[in-house]
């Protein structure tokens, strides 16, 4: 495999305007490579995102999905290719958006020991948020967390460790929300009561959300539009029924089929 | 002042939220608690016991009371500084916290400067009740070295919070499997510190690289101090200056492994 050489992120591209829907961009994406030695994680991808959409990104395990979400945290550096959250360069600027920001994933965990009141006011310190009792109490009551709230988070159940991580990524009210595998491990009942939360959310304040997921049900049910990714690479790019219909399929676990044992959708073979 | 000044400052406010988390940490675990007394506790017992059989035997250390009890504390200090620095890092990646963290607007300045604080607190913990213990079995008061025992206690800090910065920015970009490092790296350093003899004792090609560590010059320090009642300054003079070097040699290269933990992804991880 050729590893191409590092490109410097000024001289990359800014990302087409037609690259997604239009309005404000929340994240733009530009010729996003990532290489791991010799494997190619992501593959010069590009995609923009509109403030206040809700986007999923589907892919099977190594498709480049949590990479992605990475890069666009900052959490890891691409080898080349240009990332902008919020209208600032990552992760150069990090500092003007980190605040505004916040995300959920199945890689990192809150710290065990400490109550969830505990870890929700350190983390509602970090992001400077005024009011924090309230807020905490909040969050407690909109996400059904006061029966365990002093308890420790390391003797909390799989699902109320998946509302306290949802409450840590809620505590500052970001603009921009990033959830790898939101409901992983959560039964159905819970996992459509936080699909349920998120989207209240995202109306209420107006957010974008960016997801991975496994899970396509949850994908048709909360995204205004799907990124298909395998081996590193967009493999499409529309609204879920846009895409069902290509596919000619009625749900996207068939179209993720489709896509994962390499069936090319309805006019879009080369 | 515009907003990128504000948000390129050092937030006290996201230092008291991290040093608030240590110690929430800290106290949610009396066993963790009670090690640090323990083992402080342990040291300066056994050789204060020495000390005084030795002085017993031996002329010189009759009259150089104090020298292997004061070397204890403050080796204490140079190996539990780092320790407690150390371990509050290495609390983040067992508890796979470090995404939330390095995600969250905390800047490495602050994380680093947390640290330091959570370093003098679990010292404090550790080492006080240590003094009081030389004091009340070997009446041997620690505090009575006075205003000298700033410097000595400063330099030591500074390299203390050196070695942690560095060994932290191992583990970050090599994860759990350098941990080990935490734990060793500063006895690698104790013979060449001259903490319990003089630098004189050592070959010449040693005394060379021995000087080069800011820990000597304060173990010199104290011997001149407890021995021949003489301060010198000189000595501390040039252990601040190392220690300079070396905070901002560590300080830099903790954010060039950061930066290359964010090239491979381990932050991501944490494990080993």
């Amino acid at each position: 495999m050729n590893v191409p050489e590092m490109v410097d992120s000024e001289t990359v591209p800014a990302p087409s305007p037609a690259a997604g829907p239009q309005g404000p961009a929340a994240i733009e994406v530009a010729h996003l490579i990532k290489l791991y030695k010799t494997t190619r994680a992501v593959d010069d991808i590009s995609f923009r995102i509109a403030r206040g959409s809700v986007t999923g990104l589907l892919g099977g395990n190594g498709a480049g999905k949590t990479t992605t979400i990475a890069m666009i945290m900052g959490l890891v550096l691409p080898t080349s290719g240009r990332v902008q959250v919020l209208g600032h360069a990552m992760p150069e600027q990090s500092a003007e958006v980190l605040g505004r920001m916040n995300f959920e994933s199945p890689y990192v965990d809150m710290p065990m020991r400490l109550t969830v009141r505990q870890n929700l006011t350190i983390f509602g310190r970090l992001y400077a948020v005024k009011n924090l009792a309230e807020r905490i109490e909040r969050l407690a009551s909109d996400l059904d967390l006061k029966d365990f709230l002093d308890r420790a988070n390391g003797k909390l159940s799989a699902g109320q460790k998946t509302r306290v991580a949802l409450a840590k990524a809620l505590i500052n009210q970001p603009e921009l929300l990033l959830l790898d595998e939101p409901t992983a491990s959560l039964d159905p009942d819970t996992a459509d009561w936080v699909r349920q939360h998120l989207q209240n959310y995202r109306k209420t304040h107006d957010a974008t959300i960016l997801l991975a997921s496994h899970n396509m049900l949850e994908v048709e049910r909360l995204c205004d539009r799907v990124i298909i990714m395998k081996r590193g690479r967009i493999e499409d790019d529309d609204s879920p029924d846009q895409i069902m219909a290509r596919y000619n399929r009625t749900t996207l676990e068939d179209v993720f089929l489709d896509v994962a044992r390499g069936r090319v959708a309805e006019g879009t073979s080369s | 002042m515009s907003e990128i000044t504000v948000h390129r400052a050092i937030s006290w406010h996201r230092i008291q939220a991290m040093v608030l988390r240590y110690w929430y940490l800290l106290m949610s675990s009396w066993p963790r608690l009670l090690e640090l007394i323990y083992w402080p506790a342990l040291q300066i017992i056994t050789w204060g016991f020495l000390q005084n059989y030795i002085a017993q035997n031996d002329n010189f250390f009759a009259r150089a009371g104090g020298t292997l009890i004061g070397a204890v504390i403050l080796w204490d200090i140079l190996f539990r500084g780092q320790l407690g620095f150390s371990i509050s890092f290495l609390e983040e990646m067992w508890a796979r916290n470090l995404g939330n963290l390095m995600m969250s607007p905390l800047k490495p300045i602050e994380f680093l400067i947390s640290l330091m604080i959570m370093s003098l607190i679990r010292l404090a913990i550790g080492v006080i009740p240590m003094t009081l213990l030389a004091l009340f079995f070997f009446d041997f008061n620690f505090f009575a070295i006075g205003l000298p025992l700033i410097a000595f206690f400063c330099n030591l800090i500074f390299t203390s919070w050196a070695i942690g910065i560095f060994v932290s920015g191992l583990v970050l970009r090599n994860g759990l499997g350098a941990e080990s490092i935490v734990w060793t790296l500063m006895f690698g350093l104790m013979p060449l510190a001259c903490v319990y003899y003089p630098v004189s004792v050592l070959p010449g090609w040693l005394q060379w690289i021995a000087w080069t560590l800011p820990p000597t010059y304060v173990f010199e320090g104290m011997r001149a101090l407890l021995i021949n009642q003489t301060f010198r300054s000189d000595l501390m003079v040039w252990s601040l200056a190392i220690n300079v070097m070396l905070l901002i040699a560590s300080f830099a290269i903790f954010l060039a492994l950061l930066r290359s933990a964010k090239r491979v992804g381990s932050l991501l991880g944490g494990g080993e």
